[in-house]
Parts: C-alpha cells; sequence; structure tokens
C-alpha cells in the first residue's frame, strides 16, 4: 500500500553574506506539495520586526491575498490583505530589535502547487524570536504551476548572513 | 530539478535521500463524494499526517466544518477546541460531536471561484494501545477578502490503535480536485 518515501530535499541555501531576496527557480512539477523552511533574521536595525514576502513565478499583480493569526505575548489578533502584489507570509525578527539575537522559523507549506486547475493556497507557521507567534493562510489567484518562489523583505532590510533556506518537495501515492 | 537560485549558496544533496515519511495512500476526487475513507492503515509508522486540499458541496456559506473519524467509531462523544483568525479578530472555542470530531474547514462551491482550503492533520503514536489519541490540525482558506486561518485540536477516547480515517464535509459532498493524502512517518 505504502508508496514509498518522500520529503525530498529539493535544495538548500544558506547565505554567505546579507541578501535581499532568495529565489527558488525551475521547480520541478514531480512533487505534489512543496515545505520551504526558513530560518531567518532580518538586517534592519530598527526595533521592529520586518515583512516577510513571497512570490510565486514571478508574478507580480494583484493576485494575492492572505488572512493571519498572530499572538504577541499579550494578546492574539488578526487580519487581512486583498488584492496584494504578493503574500506577506511572516514577521521575521529584526537585528536591532532584540538583545536576544534569535532568528525567526518560518515553515511554508504549499498544497498541490504543480496542478493546474485551483487556485494555490499556502500555510505558513511562524516562530519569531522573542516577539510572537503566528499563522498565515495566502492565496494566489492562478491556476498555473508554480515553479519559482521569490522570498523578500519589505522596504531595504536584508535576509542576514547565516539564514538559511530549505525547499523540500512531499510525492503523493 | 533546481535551476538557477540567486541570493545565496545552492547544496543539492550529493546521493540519493532515504527518509523516513512515505506516502500511503492518496484520494483524488473526481467526482464529487460524501466521504473519504482510508482504511487498513498499517500500524508500521510511529506517526500519519494528512496533507489535503478541499472545496465541499454549498451549505449556504462559503466554508464548511471538516470532520474526522476514527475506525468507523460513529458512537463515541470526540472533542475539539480551535483557535482561529478571521481576518478581524481572534477567537477561541471548543464543542463535543458524537461519531466524529470536527477539525477545520474546506472551501464550497459558494466560495471564490478555484479556491480551495488546505491542512495539514498530526496524529500522533496513532497505533499506540495505551493512550487515547489527539489530533493536531493546522489549515485555512483565503478568498480575497474573506478567510480564515486556524488550529484545531481533536480527541477521540480510545485507545485503540488507529486503523481507518474517515473525512466527512458538514456539507454533503467533497468536490471535484479536492485531494486527502495519507503519510507515514517512522519512529
Amino acid at each position: 500500500m505504502a508508496a514509498g518515501s518522500t520529503y525530498t530535499p529539493i535544495a538548500t541555501q544558506t547565505l554567505g553574506s546579507d541578501a535581499s531576496t532568495v529565489t527558488f527557480s525551475s521547480i520541478s512539477g514531480s512533487y505534489t506539495d512543496l515545505i520551504l523552511v526558513i530560518n531567518t533574521r532580518s538586517s534592519s536595525t530598527a526595533a521592529s520586526d520586518t515583512k516577510l514576502y513571497v512570490q510565486f513565478n514571478g508574478d507580480t499583480a494583484t493576485n494575492y491575498s492572505y488572512t493571519f493569526l498572530v499572538g504577541n505575548g499579550t494578546s492574539a489578533s488578526s487580519s487581512r490583505g486583498s488584492s496584494q502584489n504578493q503574500i506577506y507570509a511572516a514577521d521575521v525578527s529584526a537585528t536591532g530589535g532584540s538583545s536576544y539575537a534569535g532568528l525567526s522559523t518560518v515553515t511554508l507549506q504549499i498544497q498541490n502547487y504543480s496542478n493546474t486547475t485551483t487556485y494555490k493556497t499556502m500555510l505558513s507557521r511562524v516562530a519569531s524570536a522573542n516577539v510572537f507567534v503566528e499563522a498565515v493562510v495566502g492565496l494566489w489567484r492562478s491556476t498555473a504551476a508554480i515553479t519559482s518562489i521569490v522570498l523578500d523583505l519589505e522596504s531595504t532590510p536584508q535576509f542576514i548572513t547565516g539564514s538559511t533556506f530549505t525547499l523540500y518537495g512531499i510525492a503523493a501515492a | 530539478m533546481i535551476g538557477a537560485i540567486t541570493g545565496g549558496t545552492f547544496s543539492a544533496p550529493t546521493a540519493p535521500v532515504t527518509t523516513s515519511y512515505e506516502s500511503i495512500a492518496t484520494v483524488s476526487v473526481s467526482t464529487a463524494v460524501s466521504s473519504i475513507t482510508f482504511s487498513s492503515i498499517p500500524a508500521t509508522f510511529k506517526h500519519l499526517q494528512i496533507r489535503w486540499i478541499g472545496r465541499a458541496s454549498s451549505n449556504g456559506f462559503d466554508d464548511s466544518g471538516l470532520r474526522i473519524r476514527m475506525n468507523t467509531d460513529t458512537t463515541s462523544t470526540y472533542f475539539n477546541h480551535f483557535l482561529s483568525g478571521t481576518g478581524s479578530s481572534a477567537i477561541a472555542g471548543s464543542a463535543s460531536n458524537t461519531g466524529y470530531a470536527l477539525i477545520g474547514a474546506t472551501s464550497t462551491v459558494n466560495a471564490l471561484a478555484s479556491s480551495f482550503a488546505a491542512g495539514v492533520v498530526d496524529i500522533l503514536d496513532y497505533a499506540n494501545t495505551n493512550k487515547n489519541k489527539t489530533i493536531r490540525h493546522l489549515d485555512g482558506f483565503d478568498f480575497n477578502g474573506s478567510g480564515q486561518i486556524q488550529f484545531f485540536s481533536g480527541s477521540w477516547p480510545s485507545t485503540a490503535a488507529i486503523n481507518a480515517l474517515t473525512l466527512t464535509s458538514a456539507s454533503t459532498q467533497f468536490e471535484q480536485y479536492s485531494q486527502f493524502a495519507l503519510y507515514g512517518i517512522k519512529g
């Protein structure tokens, strides 16, 4: 009955220097789901955290939307964005934001990324060092198979040196 | 599989990777169905995971409750708790139901066209016969102006090993292109 092992590492990037974006391209359509595991912090010296955005296939049009839930240690709240140019996927820790030099862990689940019949729904689970815990659902209103993913931070901060980004593929039976 | 990568150092696996995560079975809905059942689940794994996208027939709303039943047990009282973000507020609640645990929601045919909810269900130590079983679920849907992201827990008050899982919708059916994939994780 079992169809064999899956959850296959496709590619890993470890930043040797600060980077403004991270891109995975030419993603094979041979899996069912993608999981992208991120461990990062922004170079921002501001006290606040930094927003991390996701785009698919180079689509910069307003085809994205999202809903998120966040707990900051005091209260829980929820908000959304509609008809956006990208999915807000996480708030990540900022270098200037805490004396605790921790990074944020973000796990993106991109379900059925390679089918060409449905819009794509992405789940994000975020643990930000000393800041908060968060979950996000994002929608890309396109039936195209996802072949590339671009990760970007708001404004000018960069992903810091040592950040890791690992893309896995899961194939269903 | 990966071509150009920018912004960092690319390191591809240098040898075939053997994982402890295996695909057990997948149900892809081609015509609407009232339930999804995984039966004869082997006890050879430590944990189970269901990864899914779903859209249900209409119940008058744009989302519909997702239910799970263990081992065809229709008489036990299942419990659930949830924390949900609606886009405007965070809400929490709980419920009990006979014969199923409510563990999330799918989109429906009343929602934005082509939009599907997605979720990941974890069932830990499913074959253990000394523990009642607990389910963890992260799921969400977004319709470009409405949506929810939510955590659910579900409990089944039985120490029996799980050998069958049945998923149903609070609406009548799962629609075409819904997909539910069951995976086993070795311990």
